[in-house]
């Protein structure tokens, strides 16, 4: 897996497995990347909710921090509580920029006697550039181009998981595990990007394709590709980066406060200190003109990203930022962005769509429940 | 009773009624991938050679399927209503769309047959 260039796009270690298994294979952020399996994305999506799929989300960066001031040091590039997380445990994050808005999200795990990243495929060069320019002095910064990570996600997985590695099936929503899985050694965290309970786990890519057979002989257990992730995300309220949150959106406006702890707001012993602060300090003091809200159309046709929301005077008051057809909740799901004055669930609106006026409510979200094992 | 192939992955085959049936091809559904949304045209709506007819939708992704040659649309496929994945799963039965009086028949002379719309398909890889 190299790291991506400006030429060939680069591939994961299980580049063969998903050719194997007839998947249709679509450039990704620099990477070759499996849309579908044959099955499609409806039974791919259902199959997750109901069973158990494994992703390859190795395009997704790995990054490790070294040195005993890392997480201090990291507190000063997110909004986010970093030296109070406690040995493997896992929280999400957000790099943000000097406006206040998100450079990437990512996830950050405290591994014992370093801190792990993981960060967004298309967001790795900026990642970098960001976490050299601001830790180097402090930590080290390395890149881990030589592991592959995959996602098992689904209520199957904990089974599953158990069989090949006893005793992982106690692991709470966000821990972190440093263990042997069908006796690869792995790096597990209890998290994914679906809404169901399940597992990332990062393995050393020459072994990567091994744990996938593993994986994959468990009949529970399918390949699902970037499509179905994509849906369930979706369904589960999940932003994706470069659609729902980009460097002109700040965690306020993205509803993502629940990931700016007490102790990095006002009063709090470490308050502000992160890029964008004095911004993002003031927005939750006093809200913001629009917010990221969820989307549910009357009809059957899905509201796609670019939309444009307007009110039943037909003014524009917000945009579409992703949407597609939820398998689960059978009909389209969307989120977007919206005037905050108007973000009251249920208040009907309606969205353009080849010029036509769709009708579509605000909505709460996730629009599925999350299934996360919290113990 | 032969078939004719647009660029664009449509169907048109001219049945023995004389009016014209039209799909898409399995290159075109498989791209597509399972459609969720199928919106048919108002019937006896006369349509230009090229004009976009149907409105249809994938889980991913929205496109539309262009008339092969003018005519006016004399039936649609309600079924898609109810059930887009017919699509999917027949595109060259019981996925149909829309079936076309034509304008002048002569215009089907103008499309690919068979062996030409899978060179075409062959060299999309």
């Amino acid at each position: 897996m190299s790291h991506e260039d400006q030429g060939e796009a680069a591939l994961t270690p299980f580049d063969a497995m998903h050719r194997l298994a007839g998947a249709r294979m679509v450039p990704f952020a620099g990477y070759q990347m499996p849309l579908q399996y044959p099955g499609g994305i409806i039974s791919e999506h259902l199959h997750t909710r109901a069973a158990a799929s494994l992703f390859d989300v190795s395009h997704m960066g790995q990054v490790r921090l070294d040195g005993e001031s890392a997480a201090a040091a990291m507190e000063k590039l997110v909004p986010v509580d970093v030296q109070g997380l406690q040995p493997f445990r896992q929280r999400y994050a957000l790099l943000t920029n000097e406006a206040g808005g998100i450079v990437d999200d990512l996830m950050i795990t405290h591994a014992g006697d370093h801190l792990m990243l993981v960060v967004n495929a298309a967001r790795k060069e900026a990642d970098l550039a960001r976490l050299h320019a601001g830790l180097d002095a402090e930590c080290t910064v390395t890149y881990l181009a030589d592991r592959a990570l995959l996602a098992l996600q689904g209520p199957a997985a904990s089974r599953v998981m158990e069989g090949l590695a006893p005793g992982v099936s106690g692991m709470r929503f966000m821990d972190a595990r440093a263990c042997r899985v069908a006796g690869i050694d792995c790096f597990l965290t209890r998290s994914g990007y679906t809404g169901e309970d399940g597992f990332e786990i990062s393995v050393a890519a020459p072994d990567a394709v091994a744990l996938a057979e593993k994986l994959l002989a468990a009949e529970a257990v399918a390949w699902a590709g970037l499509g179905a992730r994509d849906s369930l995300r979706l369904e589960a309220g999940l932003c994706l980066y470069g659609q729902d949150i980009d460097e002109n959106t700040t965690p306020v406006e993205a509803g993502l406060t629940w990931a700016i702890q007490k102790v990095r707001r006002a009063g709090g012993a470490r308050a502000g200190g992160f890029p964008g602060a004095d911004r993002v300090m003031d927005q939750l003091a006093n809200g913001t003109d629009q917010l990221r809200i969820g989307i549910r159309p009357s009809g059957r046709q899905p509201v796609r990203a670019g939309a444009e929301l307007v009110d039943a005077g037909g003014a524009p008051v917000g945009r579409v930022t992703s949407g597609c057809h939820g398998a689960t909740v059978d009909g389209p799901v969307a989120m977007g962005y919206l005037r905050s004055d108007l973000t009251a669930p249920g208040t009907a609106l309606a969205a353009m769509v080849r010029g036509k006026a769709l009708d579509v409510e605000v909505a709460k979200m996730p629009f599925v429940p999350q299934r996360y094992y919290r113990g | 009773m032969s078939v004719k192939y647009t660029e664009d992955h449509e169907w048109i085959r001219l049945d023995d009624d004389g009016l014209a049936t039209v799909g898409i091809t399995n290159y075109a559904q498989q791209q597509l991938g399972d459609l969720v949304f199928v919106e048919l045209p108002e019937l006896d709506r006369d349509v230009a050679q090229g004009e976009e007819t149907v409105v249809i939708e994938s889980v991913k992704a929205a496109g539309e399927v262009k008339a092969p040659v003018a005519g006016t649309v004399v039936k649609a496929n309600e079924a898609l209503n109810d059930d887009p994945s017919l699509v999917n799963s027949d595109p060259y039965g019981d996925g149909w769309f829309i079936r076309l009086r034509l304008a002048d028949p002569n215009e089907l002379d103008g499309l690919m047959d068979e062996d030409a719309y899978q060179a075409m398909v062959d060299d999309l890889g």
